[in-house]
Protein backbone atom coordinates (compact mmCIF):
# COMPACT_ATOMS: atom_id res chain seq x y z
CA UNK A 1 0.00 0.00 0.00
CA UNK A 2 2.67 2.49 0.72
CA UNK A 3 4.28 1.92 -2.52
CA UNK A 4 1.15 2.43 -4.13
CA UNK A 5 0.16 5.94 -2.36
CA UNK A 6 3.69 7.05 -3.16
CA UNK A 7 3.23 6.16 -7.27
CA UNK A 8 0.47 7.80 -6.75
CA UNK A 9 1.29 11.20 -4.84
CA UNK A 10 4.38 12.02 -7.15
CA UNK A 11 2.66 12.21 -10.66
CA UNK A 12 -0.31 13.96 -8.72
CA UNK A 13 1.78 16.30 -6.84
CA UNK A 14 3.91 17.29 -10.13
CA UNK A 15 0.84 17.77 -12.31
CA UNK A 16 -1.28 20.31 -9.34
CA UNK A 17 2.53 21.24 -8.96
CA UNK A 18 3.05 22.53 -13.16
CA UNK A 19 -0.61 23.74 -12.70
CA UNK A 20 -0.72 26.04 -9.57
CA UNK A 21 2.60 27.56 -11.11
CA UNK A 22 0.89 28.60 -13.78
CA UNK A 23 -1.84 29.85 -11.98
CA UNK A 24 0.62 32.06 -9.16
CA UNK A 25 2.46 33.49 -12.37
CA UNK A 26 -0.60 35.37 -13.26
CA UNK A 27 -2.39 35.54 -10.00
CA UNK A 28 -0.17 35.61 -6.71
CA UNK A 29 3.14 36.27 -8.26
CA UNK A 30 2.53 39.94 -9.43
CA UNK A 31 1.18 40.98 -6.01
CA UNK A 32 3.72 39.53 -4.22
CA UNK A 33 6.21 41.66 -6.48
CA UNK A 34 4.79 44.55 -6.31
CA UNK A 35 4.37 44.47 -2.42
CA UNK A 36 8.09 43.54 -2.47
CA UNK A 37 8.40 47.41 -3.96
CA UNK A 38 6.77 48.58 -0.97
CA UNK A 39 8.62 46.76 1.34
CA UNK A 40 11.79 47.81 0.00
CA UNK A 41 10.97 51.40 -0.21
CA UNK A 42 10.07 50.79 3.44
CA UNK A 43 13.72 49.65 4.45
CA UNK A 44 14.96 52.60 2.72
CA UNK A 45 13.63 55.24 5.30
CA UNK A 46 13.01 53.92 8.84
CA UNK A 47 11.93 56.39 10.14
CA UNK A 48 10.77 54.72 13.54
CA UNK A 49 11.61 51.50 15.03
CA UNK A 50 8.64 49.49 14.39
CA UNK A 51 8.11 49.48 10.27
CA UNK A 52 11.59 48.95 10.26
CA UNK A 53 11.62 45.51 12.22
CA UNK A 54 9.34 43.97 9.37
CA UNK A 55 11.29 46.33 6.41
CA UNK A 56 14.33 43.49 6.50
CA UNK A 57 12.46 40.76 5.77
CA UNK A 58 12.47 41.45 1.65
CA UNK A 59 14.12 39.34 -0.72
CA UNK A 60 16.67 41.85 -1.75
CA UNK A 61 20.07 42.02 0.19
CA UNK A 62 20.72 45.61 -0.04
CA UNK A 63 19.11 47.01 3.33
CA UNK A 64 22.25 46.41 5.77
CA UNK A 65 21.12 49.54 7.64
CA UNK A 66 17.50 47.72 8.88
CA UNK A 67 19.44 45.86 10.68
CA UNK A 68 20.54 47.46 13.96
CA UNK A 69 16.92 47.92 13.95
CA UNK A 70 16.07 44.49 13.66
CA UNK A 71 18.45 43.45 16.42
CA UNK A 72 17.17 45.41 18.82
CA UNK A 73 13.91 44.39 17.78
CA UNK A 74 14.27 41.03 17.54
CA UNK A 75 10.83 39.64 19.79
CA UNK A 76 9.54 39.75 15.97
CA UNK A 77 11.85 37.26 15.36
CA UNK A 78 12.12 37.29 11.59
CA UNK A 79 15.48 38.22 10.66
CA UNK A 80 16.06 36.57 7.10
CA UNK A 81 16.67 39.21 5.03
CA UNK A 82 20.80 38.84 4.04
CA UNK A 83 21.02 35.15 3.35
CA UNK A 84 20.71 33.42 -0.35
CA UNK A 85 17.75 33.59 -2.25
CA UNK A 86 17.22 32.91 -5.70
CA UNK A 87 17.38 35.79 -8.01
CA UNK A 88 14.29 37.61 -9.85
CA UNK A 89 13.09 35.56 -13.27
CA UNK A 90 13.31 32.30 -13.90
CA UNK A 91 15.60 31.49 -10.83
CA UNK A 92 12.59 32.34 -8.70
CA UNK A 93 10.04 31.12 -10.74
CA UNK A 94 12.14 27.60 -10.90
CA UNK A 95 12.38 27.34 -7.07
CA UNK A 96 8.86 28.40 -7.05
CA UNK A 97 7.98 25.31 -9.29
CA UNK A 98 9.85 23.06 -7.17
CA UNK A 99 8.59 24.16 -3.72
CA UNK A 100 4.77 23.59 -4.91
CA UNK A 101 5.77 19.96 -6.82
CA UNK A 102 6.67 19.12 -2.98
CA UNK A 103 4.00 20.72 -1.59
CA UNK A 104 1.77 19.21 -3.61
CA UNK A 105 3.50 15.75 -3.70
CA UNK A 106 3.25 16.15 0.42
CA UNK A 107 -0.49 17.02 0.67
CA UNK A 108 -1.10 14.51 -1.79
CA UNK A 109 0.83 11.86 0.30
CA UNK A 110 -1.49 12.82 3.23
CA UNK A 111 -4.39 13.04 1.30
CA UNK A 112 -4.22 9.45 -0.80
CA UNK A 113 -3.06 7.81 2.72
CA UNK A 114 -6.23 8.88 4.20
CA UNK A 115 -8.20 7.93 1.40
CA UNK A 116 -6.84 4.51 1.44
CA UNK A 117 -7.35 4.43 5.66
CA UNK A 118 -11.12 4.84 4.83
CA UNK A 119 -13.40 2.39 3.71
CA UNK A 120 -15.10 4.34 1.07
CA UNK A 121 -14.98 3.65 -2.83
CA UNK A 122 -11.98 5.67 -4.35
CA UNK A 123 -12.23 7.24 -7.48
CA UNK A 124 -11.83 10.97 -8.56
CA UNK A 125 -15.45 12.17 -6.83
CA UNK A 126 -14.04 10.45 -3.68
CA UNK A 127 -10.93 12.38 -4.00
CA UNK A 128 -12.46 15.60 -4.79
CA UNK A 129 -14.41 16.16 -1.54
CA UNK A 130 -11.46 15.15 0.39
CA UNK A 131 -9.64 17.93 -1.19
CA UNK A 132 -12.42 19.78 -0.33
CA UNK A 133 -11.75 18.95 3.20
CA UNK A 134 -8.07 19.45 2.76
CA UNK A 135 -8.92 22.69 1.44
CA UNK A 136 -11.17 23.66 4.57
CA UNK A 137 -8.70 22.46 7.14
CA UNK A 138 -5.46 23.95 5.76
CA UNK A 139 -6.77 27.36 3.99
CA UNK A 140 -10.16 28.08 5.43
CA UNK A 141 -9.60 27.50 8.91
CA UNK A 142 -6.47 28.83 9.35
CA UNK A 143 -7.09 31.92 7.28
CA UNK A 144 -9.83 33.10 9.42
CA UNK A 145 -7.50 34.15 11.88
CA UNK A 146 -3.67 34.26 9.77
CA UNK A 147 -4.97 35.76 6.82
CA UNK A 148 -2.73 35.06 3.33
CA UNK A 149 -0.67 38.21 3.63
CA UNK A 150 1.98 39.84 1.12
CA UNK A 151 5.77 40.78 2.19
CA UNK A 152 5.87 43.60 4.54
CA UNK A 153 2.44 42.87 6.57
CA UNK A 154 3.09 42.98 10.43
CA UNK A 155 2.73 39.88 11.99
CA UNK A 156 3.06 38.41 16.10
CA UNK A 157 5.94 36.00 16.28
CA UNK A 158 6.73 33.51 13.65
CA UNK A 159 6.98 30.21 16.08
CA UNK A 160 3.76 31.19 17.28
CA UNK A 161 1.76 31.43 14.69
CA UNK A 162 3.12 28.27 13.04
CA UNK A 163 2.11 26.57 16.33
CA UNK A 164 -1.52 27.73 16.01
CA UNK A 165 -1.93 27.26 12.05
CA UNK A 166 -0.69 23.21 12.54
CA UNK A 167 -3.07 23.17 15.77
CA UNK A 168 -5.88 25.08 13.84
CA UNK A 169 -5.63 22.39 10.65
CA UNK A 170 -5.15 19.26 12.50
CA UNK A 171 -8.23 20.54 14.71
CA UNK A 172 -9.98 20.57 11.87
CA UNK A 173 -9.10 18.49 9.74
CA UNK A 174 -10.31 15.57 12.64
CA UNK A 175 -13.38 17.46 13.17
CA UNK A 176 -14.29 17.33 9.36
CA UNK A 177 -13.42 13.66 9.36
CA UNK A 178 -15.27 12.74 12.73
CA UNK A 179 -18.35 14.27 11.18
CA UNK A 180 -18.39 12.30 7.92
CA UNK A 181 -17.22 8.76 9.15
CA UNK A 182 -19.04 8.81 12.63
CA UNK A 183 -22.34 8.97 12.76
CA UNK A 184 -22.55 9.02 16.41
CA UNK A 185 -23.98 12.41 18.21
CA UNK A 186 -21.55 12.98 20.14
CA UNK A 187 -18.79 12.61 17.20
CA UNK A 188 -20.89 15.72 15.79
CA UNK A 189 -20.67 17.36 18.81
CA UNK A 190 -16.49 16.82 19.39
CA UNK A 191 -16.43 17.89 15.79
CA UNK A 192 -17.91 21.42 16.27
CA UNK A 193 -16.13 22.00 19.36
CA UNK A 194 -12.88 20.11 17.27
CA UNK A 195 -13.50 23.24 14.73
CA UNK A 196 -14.50 26.03 16.45
CA UNK A 197 -12.06 25.61 19.42
CA UNK A 198 -8.94 27.19 17.68
CA UNK A 199 -10.71 30.47 17.08
CA UNK A 200 -11.82 30.40 20.61
CA UNK A 201 -8.47 30.19 21.47
CA UNK A 202 -7.53 32.94 19.02
CA UNK A 203 -4.57 32.93 16.79
CA UNK A 204 -1.46 35.31 17.61
CA UNK A 205 -1.80 38.60 16.54
CA UNK A 206 0.11 41.18 14.98
CA UNK A 207 1.26 43.90 17.43
CA UNK A 208 -0.89 46.92 17.68
CA UNK A 209 -0.38 49.91 15.60
CA UNK A 210 2.08 48.49 13.35
CA UNK A 211 0.62 49.08 9.65
CA UNK A 212 1.49 47.18 6.46
CA UNK A 213 3.33 48.50 3.93
CA UNK A 214 1.59 47.66 0.70
CA UNK A 215 -1.82 49.22 0.36
CA UNK A 216 -4.96 47.60 1.79
CA UNK A 217 -6.24 47.11 -1.68
CA UNK A 218 -3.46 44.92 -2.89
CA UNK A 219 -3.94 42.84 0.28
CA UNK A 220 -7.06 42.23 -0.20
CA UNK A 221 -6.48 41.02 -3.28
CA UNK A 222 -4.03 38.79 -2.42
CA UNK A 223 -6.07 37.39 -0.18
CA UNK A 224 -8.78 36.98 -2.87
CA UNK A 225 -6.78 35.24 -5.23
CA UNK A 226 -4.55 33.20 -2.85
CA UNK A 227 -7.54 31.64 -1.22
CA UNK A 228 -9.17 30.63 -5.26
CA UNK A 229 -5.84 29.58 -6.36
CA UNK A 230 -5.66 26.72 -2.93
CA UNK A 231 -9.22 26.30 -3.77
CA UNK A 232 -8.36 25.10 -7.57
CA UNK A 233 -5.19 23.33 -6.39
CA UNK A 234 -6.96 21.52 -3.61
CA UNK A 235 -9.89 20.03 -6.15
CA UNK A 236 -7.24 19.03 -8.22
CA UNK A 237 -5.08 17.50 -5.93
CA UNK A 238 -8.20 15.69 -4.59
CA UNK A 239 -9.66 14.35 -7.61
CA UNK A 240 -6.17 13.21 -9.02
CA UNK A 241 -5.22 11.76 -6.02
CA UNK A 242 -8.61 9.29 -5.68
CA UNK A 243 -8.38 8.86 -9.71
CA UNK A 244 -4.62 7.65 -9.29
CA UNK A 245 -5.59 5.46 -6.02
CA UNK A 246 -7.86 3.86 -7.72
CA UNK A 247 -5.50 2.54 -10.48
CA UNK A 248 -2.25 1.83 -8.67
CA UNK A 249 -3.83 0.27 -5.32
CA UNK A 250 -3.59 -3.45 -5.31
CA UNK A 251 -7.10 -4.86 -5.70
CA UNK A 252 -8.79 -5.56 -2.20
CA UNK B 1 6.30 -5.08 0.55
CA UNK B 2 7.46 -8.22 -0.52
CA UNK B 3 5.66 -9.98 2.18
CA UNK B 4 2.62 -7.97 1.80
CA UNK B 5 1.50 -10.28 -0.80
CA UNK B 6 2.40 -13.77 0.76
CA UNK B 7 0.49 -12.56 3.89
CA UNK B 8 -2.42 -11.62 1.64
CA UNK B 9 -2.74 -14.88 0.27
CA UNK B 10 -1.82 -16.53 3.70
CA UNK B 11 -4.70 -14.91 6.17
CA UNK B 12 -6.34 -12.52 4.07
CA UNK B 13 -8.73 -10.38 6.24
CA UNK B 14 -7.17 -9.31 9.18
CA UNK B 15 -3.16 -9.09 8.78
CA UNK B 16 -3.12 -7.47 5.62
CA UNK B 17 -6.21 -4.78 7.21
CA UNK B 18 -3.59 -4.04 9.53
CA UNK B 19 -0.11 -3.36 7.69
CA UNK B 20 -2.59 -1.61 4.77
CA UNK B 21 -3.34 0.69 8.07
CA UNK B 22 0.56 0.96 9.12
CA UNK B 23 2.04 1.83 5.62
CA UNK B 24 -0.95 4.71 4.67
CA UNK B 25 0.18 5.73 8.17
CA UNK B 26 3.69 5.63 7.22
CA UNK B 27 2.85 7.38 3.64
CA UNK B 28 1.00 10.06 5.61
CA UNK B 29 3.88 10.65 8.16
CA UNK B 30 6.73 11.03 4.62
CA UNK B 31 3.74 13.63 3.21
CA UNK B 32 4.05 15.63 6.94
CA UNK B 33 7.93 15.14 6.60
CA UNK B 34 7.58 17.13 3.17
CA UNK B 35 4.89 19.80 3.84
CA UNK B 36 7.13 20.52 6.85
CA UNK B 37 10.09 21.26 5.33
CA UNK B 38 9.05 23.34 2.97
CA UNK B 39 6.40 25.27 4.61
CA UNK B 40 7.45 25.56 7.83
CA UNK B 41 11.44 24.78 7.80
CA UNK B 42 13.17 27.77 10.04
CA UNK B 43 16.38 27.63 7.42
CA UNK B 44 16.68 30.56 6.04
CA UNK B 45 17.44 29.12 2.08
CA UNK B 46 14.60 26.48 2.54
CA UNK B 47 12.69 29.84 3.60
CA UNK B 48 13.59 31.96 0.64
CA UNK B 49 13.58 29.33 -1.85
CA UNK B 50 10.24 28.87 -1.06
CA UNK B 51 9.24 32.43 0.01
CA UNK B 52 6.62 33.03 -2.60
CA UNK B 53 5.11 29.19 -2.10
CA UNK B 54 4.83 29.92 1.57
CA UNK B 55 2.93 33.45 1.04
CA UNK B 56 0.46 32.50 -1.97
CA UNK B 57 -0.07 28.94 0.76
CA UNK B 58 -1.02 31.09 3.93
CA UNK B 59 1.66 29.51 5.57
CA UNK B 60 2.92 31.69 8.38
CA UNK B 61 6.30 33.57 7.10
CA UNK B 62 8.30 36.19 8.32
Amino acid sequence: MFRAIVFSAVPVGIITGIAITLMQMVGTEPLILKAETYENAGSAVPESAAPAEHSHAAAAPAHDHAMPAAEAHDAAGHDHGDGWSPADGFERTAYTLGANVLTAIGYSLVLTALLSMTNVSHGWRTGLFFGLAGFASVMLAPMVGLPPELPGSPAAELAARQTWWVATAVATAAGIGLLVLRRETWAAVLAIILIAAPHVVGAPLPPAGVEPLAPLELERRFIIVATVTSFVFWALLGALSGTFLKRLSPSV
Amino acid sequence: MQNQTAEKAAKPAVTSKTSNFVQSAMAACLGVFVIGFVGFSHLEVVHNAAHDVRHANAFPCH
